[in-house]
Order: C-alpha cells, then structure tokens, then sequence
C-alpha cells in the first residue's frame, strides 16, 4: 500500500531533492523503516538511538501531529499522507541554562520550605546595607 | 543579506513588544525563490515563556500547507529574546530546521531600543548577515510637495524653487 510522505528542504538531501515520496507500513514505525530502505540515513533524522520521535521534528498523519496518535506506534492506512516538518523552537537560553535554572528554583523552593520550618523568632534578622 | 520592509520590522517589533517579556515567534512568508519576504504571519507561542518559543504544531501545519499552497517558503523566521542580546542561543542554532530561511532576532530588553539582527543557520553554523530595511512606501525620486495654509494667499512658494 502507499503512503505519501512530504519531506521537508533540510532531508531532500536524502530523497534525491524530491519534495513527495512514497512507502508503506502498518504504523510510522514500519513506514520510517521502509523509507530507509531507500533513502538511507533518514530514519536516523527523525528517530532518536532510544527509538523516539526525535524533538527537532514534527510529524503529521493526515492533519494530526502523531504525539497525538502514539507518535512511532501511530497506525497508518494505504492512502495516508504523512508530511514531516522541522519543529520551530528555541529561545535566549540553551537546555543547560534552562535545566540549571530549573534546579536553582527547586533549591529556592528548598530552602523557602526550611526557613518557614524555623520558628519566626529563631530566624536571623535581616537587616538591609 | 536580507531585504525586507520597513512596515514588515515594525509589525515584527510590535509584536515583540506586545508579548514582552515572553518571546515572540513568527514567520515572514516570501515567493519560492525570491528571498523576498512579503506576507508577516505572527505565530504563538506555545511555550509563553520568557526563555523558550516554539511553533504551536498544529498552527504550524497550517501555516506551512497555506504557503505550500501559494509557492511561497519561510523567508523569515523570526522570534524575540527579552532579556538578552539578539543572538542565537544554543537551543536556536540546534533547533534551526530552515536552511535556506534568515533568522531574524529582535532584543527586547531596552525598553526604548530593539536590536534586530539576521544570520544564517545551516548545520549548526552561525553567520550574521546585513539588514537592509526598505522603505517601499516612499518612492525617492517622487515630487514631495505640500501646501501649508487655509487659502492661496498664504502659500509659501519660496519652497518651490529647493
């Protein structure tokens, strides 16, 4: 059965320029290994090495996004159109910087809950310059 | 380098303003092929952080299947860092999926000023770009002339002769 898939700009580099290919399977799973077999090295864009649906991309089947629809386990029929797009994300701070920050309210949050733990009197007083 | 109108930054800096001190995300759509940017399509952001835009998905399929279906392609993908310099984080250049697209960032963090720069990113690659701002509304060899004054007898014809 066919499936047609729409490739975005940054993987035509794998379909020979093409824009729409076709390939089968009974779920995105099988489709991507299909695909692979023909257009080596795509599966490996779209699928990370613990087997997910990598972040980078977005995958639709029909007019769904397929973390919607089991994301790899997603079943496909003969006739399906699946377009793959690169996810358009970012922002002014990396993951590190954002997991660093993450961490930095959790020990606020932390240390809050300690000093509200300590009888109002025991507290140090603060006292400001 | 990358060309675009003057009306197109001020509505991308309005929209960055009007969603600060979240970021801002957004798309300028263009002809295939024509590296011109000519349709603004303020996007969501689905993140509403101060530190982290991303295309709502579905919003996004929408957006794409509408310029597939009018040959046009992202000239422009745009989006506001509120706090800092307009320029690509980590996270930009490792989500960065458009290479043939300018990355166009506008720096919200001065309340009075933008800073807005463009670069390229291709395979995690950055490279700052000119940005040329275009002022298509005013045709520079056009005759200006104005008439100041409620009747003719006012007029200052001195002007008419510079």
């Amino acid at each position: 059965m066919a499936i047609e898939v729409r490739i975005p700009t940054i993987l035509r580099s794998y379909t020979g320029g093409a824009k729409i290919v076709e390939g089968s399977g009974d779920t995105l799973d099988d489709l991507l290994t299909d695909l692979d077999s023909r257009h080596a090295g795509l599966r490996g864009r779209l699928v990370t090495e613990a087997g997910a649906l990598h972040r980078f991309v977005n995958v639709y089947v029909n007019d769904e996004d397929v973390r919607f629809l089991g994301a790899l386990d997603a079943k496909l029929s003969d006739g399906d159109s699946v377009t793959i797009l690169p996810a358009v994300a970012g922002g002014a701070f990396g993951f590190a910087a954002a997991a660093a920050i993450a961490q930095h309210s959790a020990a606020a949050a932390a240390i809050t809950q300690h000093t509200a733990a300590v009888p109002a009197g025991r507290r140090a007083p603060v006292t400001a310059g | 380098m990358l060309s675009i109108d003057r009306s197109i930054v001020d509505a991308i800096v309005a929209h960055a303003r009007r969603d600060h001190p979240d970021e801002a995300c957004g798309v300028v759509a263009g002809p295939v092929g024509s590296d011109s940017p000519t349709r603004h399509i303020p996007m969501d952001n689905a993140a509403r952080s101060m530190t982290f835009y991303e295309f709502d998905s579905m919003e996004q399929l929408r957006v794409w299947r509408e310029m597939d279906d009018r040959d046009e392609e992202p000239v422009v993908i745009y989006h506001s860092h509120t706090a800092t310099e307009a320029y690509p984080s980590r996270t930009d250049v490792s989500f960065a999926g458009e290479p043939g697209a300018h990355y166009l960032l506008v720096s919200t963090r001065e309340p009075d000023t933008e800073e807005i720069r463009s670069f390229r990113i291709v395979d995690g690659v950055v490279t700052e770009e000119p940005v040329r701002i275009l002022d298509a509304g005013v045709d520079p060899h056009a005759v200006q002339s104005y008439m100041f004054g409620q009747s003719p007898a006012t007029v200052d014809y001195e002007c008419s002769g510079r």
